[in-house]
C-alpha cells in the first residue's frame, strides 16, 4: 500500500484519536496546573429574607465577585505547579499517620482512602470475573444446541443492564427492610442492616460487579472456545487425561491471550469504579478515586467548584491505571516479540 | 373507529382552547422556567401553564443547570426557581435582574414580605418558606405519656423511653445521608448554638465547643435511628414515618403533607408537627424559602410576560387549591395543623440558612467529614480539625481565602 493510501485511511480515525482522546487528555493535564478564580471583593451587604409574618434584614460583610464590564465575573488565571496535585494526595498528612503506624488515621485521607477500596475492588473482582466467566463460557459450550441460545440471552442479561440502574436495584433489594435483607433476617433470625458497616457494603459492590461484568467474560471466552484445537482435545483424551487436565493443560494455555485482554479491560474498567458508589450511596463509608473526581467536580449550592483538583485527581487516576496495567502489558509485548 | 378519534380530537382541542381558563389573559410571548422538581412547584408552574405559551422544566438537577442556563445570551430560562443558597451563584453572575419596577407595575398583589433585597433591591419574589421541624407520631406520644420534646435532651430521653416501649422499629428517623443532608443536619446544630460558621476574611470557624455539642448531638440521636442512617435521606425518612416505623424527626416541613396522604401513609392523622429542638441559642434548624428568579438575558418584552405569568403562578387562587403543598407566603394561604411546626419554629427565632460562597464550600466539607466521627474513625476535634482543613483547600483554590 502506498503512502497516501494509507494516510486516506488511517487519517480520519487519528484525527479522532487526537481530538477525542488526546486533546481532552492534555487540557486536563495543563489546566491541573493552573487554579482559575474568581477576583472578589468584600463589600457590606444588607440581605432580606422572609419570615412568617415580617423580614429578618442581616448586614454583613460579604466576599462578592467582580463583574467586568462585559457582564461576566472577572477571573484570574494562576500557574500553581503541583499544588493541586499536593492537595489532593495530601502527603503531609499522609506521611503523618504513616509514621505514627496509624492506618486508621492513614485511612480517614481521602486520597488514600479513596486509593484502598478501588484496589481492592479491582484486585478481588478480578479473579472473581475471570473464573466466573470461564465457568459460565464452558457451560454454555456444554450445552445442549437446544438450550444454548437462551442460555446465552439469560447469561447475558446483567451485561444489558445499566450499570447505576442496577446497582439501584441492587441497593433497593437490601435497604431497609427490601425483600432480600428481609428474606436474611428471617432465615438467619437476626437483625440484618446491610447499609450500616463498610464491609457488607464492599461486598455487596463486589458481587454487583462480578455479577454485571462476567458475562463479558464469559462472552469472550465462550468465542474463543470454538477455536479449541479438537485434535489436541482427542490426543489428550486418549493419553488420558481427565476433565481438569484438558481444561489446565490445553484450554487454558488456547484462552490465554484472550484471558489477558479480558483482564486488562476489566482493570481499566474497575479501576474507575464509579457507579457503584452512587448506587449504592456508599460515600458515608466507602469512596473510590473516580467518585473523588466526580465530588469535585460538583458544584455546590453557591455554585463553587474544584476544577483544578478535579484535573489532577483525573490525571492520578490515569496514572494508577497505567501502573496497574504494567504487568499485562509487559506480557503482551513479550508474546509479541516472541511471536514477531 | 373513525368516529372515536374525532370525538377525541374535538375533545383535545376543546381542551387547548380552556388552557388559560384558570388565567385572567392570555400569554403570546414564549416563556420557560426551570425550577427544582417537589410538589409546591409543581403546583405553581401548572398555574402559569394556564395562561399558555409556558414550558416548565421540573429538574432536580436544577442547581447545576441554573449557572450555565442563565448565563447564556440570550438566557435559556426566563423564569428560575432557587432557594436562600440557589439564589447566591445567579446573584453573583449577575445573570438575574432586579425586579423593583416590575413589582411597580404588576406586583400589587405581593406582600412585603415576599419580596427578596439584597441592599434594598429587590431580586427575588419568595412564594413559601421551609424548615426542618419536629414531627412526632401523637398516639405514641400520649400513650406513654410522654410531653412534646423542645430540645434535644428531651428528645433523647423520649427516644430512649420508646426504645423500652418497643412500639416502633426505631425511635427516631433522621436525614442523615452523606452529602448534602447529613451536612444540613449539622448544620442545623450548630446553628442552633447561635456561633458563626467563619472567623475574619472567610476563615473556618468551626472547631470549637459548639461544633463538638453538634456533632456529639447527632451521634447520640443516632443510637436511636435505623442502623442505615448514612444513605436515609428526606424521601426514606417520610417513607419510614408513613410505614409506622420511626416515632419521631426532625424532617422538612414540605414533607408534612405526605403524613396525611391517604394513599401512601399508614398514619394518617397520627403524625403531629411541633417546633425543632431547640439548641442552646435558637431552635436547631434553619430557615429557608424557594421562590421564582427572572434572568437578566432577555429582552424587557420578555421580562414583562414572565413576570406577569409568575404572578399568576403565585397568586392566591393557587394557593387556594394548593393549600397544604407547602407553607405559603401568598396572600390567601390558611395555615393548617401540618404549618403549626414551621410556624412555631420561625415564633422560636429560627436563623435563616446563612447562604453564601463560602458557606457552600463549607457545606460541602461537612458533607464529605461529619460521617467519620459518626461511624468512629475519628473523635470529635480530628473531625472537625479535618473539615476546617478541607474547607481551606477549597476556598483558597476558589480564591476566597488567601
Amino acid at each position: 500500500m502506498n503512502f497516501r493510501t494509507f494516510i486516506a485511511f488511517v487519517g480520519p480515525s487519528i484525527f479522532m484519536m487526537l481530538l477525542f482522546i488526546a486533546f481532552p487528555l492534555g487540557s486536563v493535564f495543563v489546566q491541573s496546573f493552573y487554579v482559575t478564580q474568581p477576583i472578589y471583593e468584600t463589600v457590606t451587604v444588607e440581605t432580606c429574607t422572609p419570615g412568617f409574618l415580617t423580614q429578618t434584614c442581616v448586614t454583613e460583610e460579604k466576599s462578592i465577585p467582580i463583574l467586568g464590564e462585559d457582564g461576566d465575573i472577572e477571573t484570574v488565571t494562576n500557574y500553581v505547579g503541583l499544588q493541586s496535585y499536593a492537595n489532593v494526595l495530601e502527603l503531609g498528612r499522609a506521611w503523618e499517620a504513616l509514621s505514627q503506624g496509624s492506618w486508621q488515621a492513614f485511612q480517614t485521607i481521602d486520597f488514600w482512602k479513596a486509593l484502598r477500596f478501588t484496589l481492592t475492588f479491582t484486585l478481588i473482582t478480578l479473579p472473581l470475573v475471570l473464573v466466573s466467566g470461564l465457568v459460565i463460557a464452558i457451560v454454555i459450550n456444554n450445552a445442549s444446541k437446544m438450550v444454548r441460545g437462551p442460555v446465552i440471552f439469560i447469561s447475558l442479561l446483567p451485561f444489558i443492564i445499566t450499570p447505576v440502574i442496577g446497582a439501584l436495584s441492587i441497593n433497593w433489594l437490601f435497604r431497609g427492610d427490601g425483600i432480600l435483607t428481609a428474606t436474611l433476617e428471617w432465615y438467619l433470625d437476626r437483625d440484618i442492616a446491610m447499609f450500616a458497616q463498610a464491609w457488607t457494603i464492599e461486598v455487596l459492590m463486589m458481587t454487583y460487579r462480578v455479577w454485571h461484568v462476567a458475562p463479558f467474560a464469559a462472552i469472550i471466552f465462550y468465542a474463543a472456545l470454538q477455536t479449541v484445537n479438537q485434535d489436541s482435545l482427542e490426543s489428550a483424551v486418549i493419553d488420558g487425561a481427565s476433565r481438569w487436565q484438558r481444561l489446565r493443560y490445553v484450554i487454558i494455555p488456547h484462552l490465554m491471550p484472550l484471558i489477558v485482554f479480558v483482564s486488562m479491560i476489566h482493570l481499566m474498567d474497575s479501576y474507575r469504579v464509579f457507579e457503584e458508589v452512587i448506587g449504592f450511596s456508599s460515600q458515608g463509608h466507602v469512596i473510590s478515586l473516580q467518585w473523588l473526581t466526580f465530588d469535585f467536580l460538583t458544584p455546590d449550592d453557591s455554585g463553587n467548584r474544584s476544577i483544578s483538583r478535579a484535573s489532577a485527581s483525573a490525571m492520578l487516576t490515569m496514572i494508577g491505571i497505567v501502573i496497574i496495567l504494567i504487568p499485562l502489558l509487559r506480557r503482551t509485548w513479550r508474546d509479541h516479540k516472541e511471536t514477531g | 373507529m373513525v368516529l372515536k378519534k374525532l370525538t377525541l380530537a374535538a375533545a383535545f382541542s376543546l381542551s387547548a382552547a380552556t388552557a388559560w381558563a384558570g388565567c385572567s389573559f392570555e400569554n403570546s410571548v414564549p416563556v420557560k422556567s426551570l425550577s427544582a422538581g417537589f410538589e409546591a412547584w409543581k403546583a405553581v408552574t401548572d398555574a402559569m401553564a394556564e395562561c399558555g405559551n409556558f414550558e416548565a422544566a421540573l429538574d432536580q438537577e436544577f442547581r447545576e443547570k441554573q449557572p450555565e442556563a442563565f448565563a447564556a445570551n440570550p438566557s435559556l430560562y426566563q423564569i428560575g426557581g432557587v432557594a436562600n443558597a440557589t439564589m447566591i451563584p445567579l446573584l453573583n453572575a449577575g445573570s438575574i435582574r432586579p425586579l423593583d419596577d416590575l413589582v411597580a407595575k404588576y406586583g400589587q398583589n405581593l406582600t412585603p414580605n415576599q419580596l427578596i433585597k439584597v441592599d434594598g433591591v429587590t431580586y427575588a419574589i419568595a412564594m413559601m418558606v421551609n424548615t426542618q421541624h419536629m414531627m412526632y407520631r401523637e398516639d405514641i406520644l400520649s400513650d406513654l405519656g410522654i410531653a412534646v420534646p423542645t430540645t434535644y435532651a428531651e428528645v433523647l430521653a423520649a427516644a430512649e423511653q420508646i426504645k423500652a416501649a418497643g412500639v416502633v422499629d426505631y425511635p427516631l428517623g433522621g436525614t442523615m445521608k452523606t452529602g448534602w443532608n447529613l451536612a444540613q443536619d449539622f448544620v442545623n446544630m450548630y446553628m442552633g448554638e447561635g456561633v458563626s460558621f467563619f472567623g475574619d476574611s472567610n476563615a473556618p470557624s468551626i472547631n470549637n465547643a459548639a461544633g463538638v455539642t453538634s456533632l456529639e448531638t447527632l451521634k447520640a440521636l443516632t443510637a436511636y435511628m435505623d442502623p442505615e442512617y448514612l444513605v436515609s435521606d428526606s424521601t426514606y425518612v417520610q417513607q419510614q414515618f408513613q410505614q409506622g416505623k420511626i416515632a419521631m424527626a426532625n424532617l422538612w416541613a414540605s414533607r408534612a403533607a405526605a403524613m396525611d396522604d391517604e394513599a401512601e401513609s399508614q398514619v394518617v392523622g397520627k403524625v403531629k408537627m411541633s417546633a425543632a429542638p431547640m439548641g442552646s441559642a435558637r431552635p436547631a434548624t434553619t430557615l429557608w424559602w424557594d421562590g421564582v428568579v427572572f434572568a437578566a438575558n432577555m429582552s424587557d418584552d420578555e421580562a414583562d410576560a414572565a413576570f406577569k405569568l409568575a404572578m399568576e403562578g403565585i397568586d392566591s387562587e393557587m394557593v387556594t387549591a394548593n393549600n397544604d403543598a407547602a407553607v405559603w407566603l401568598i396572600p390567601g394561604y390558611t395555615p393548617g395543623p401540618l404549618a403549626a411546626g414551621a410556624a412555631a419554629t420561625a415564633g422560636a427565632g429560627a436563623a435563616p440558612y446563612p447562604a453564601s460562597g463560602p458557606m457552600g464550600l463549607m457545606h460541602t466539607a461537612l458533607g464529605n467529614g461529619v460521617a467519620a466521627f459518626l461511624t468512629g474513625a475519628k473523635d470529635a476535634e480530628t473531625t472537625l480539625a479535618d473539615i476546617e482543613a478541607a474547607y481551606t483547600t477549597a476556598a483558597k483554590e476558589a480564591g476566597l481565602m488567601q
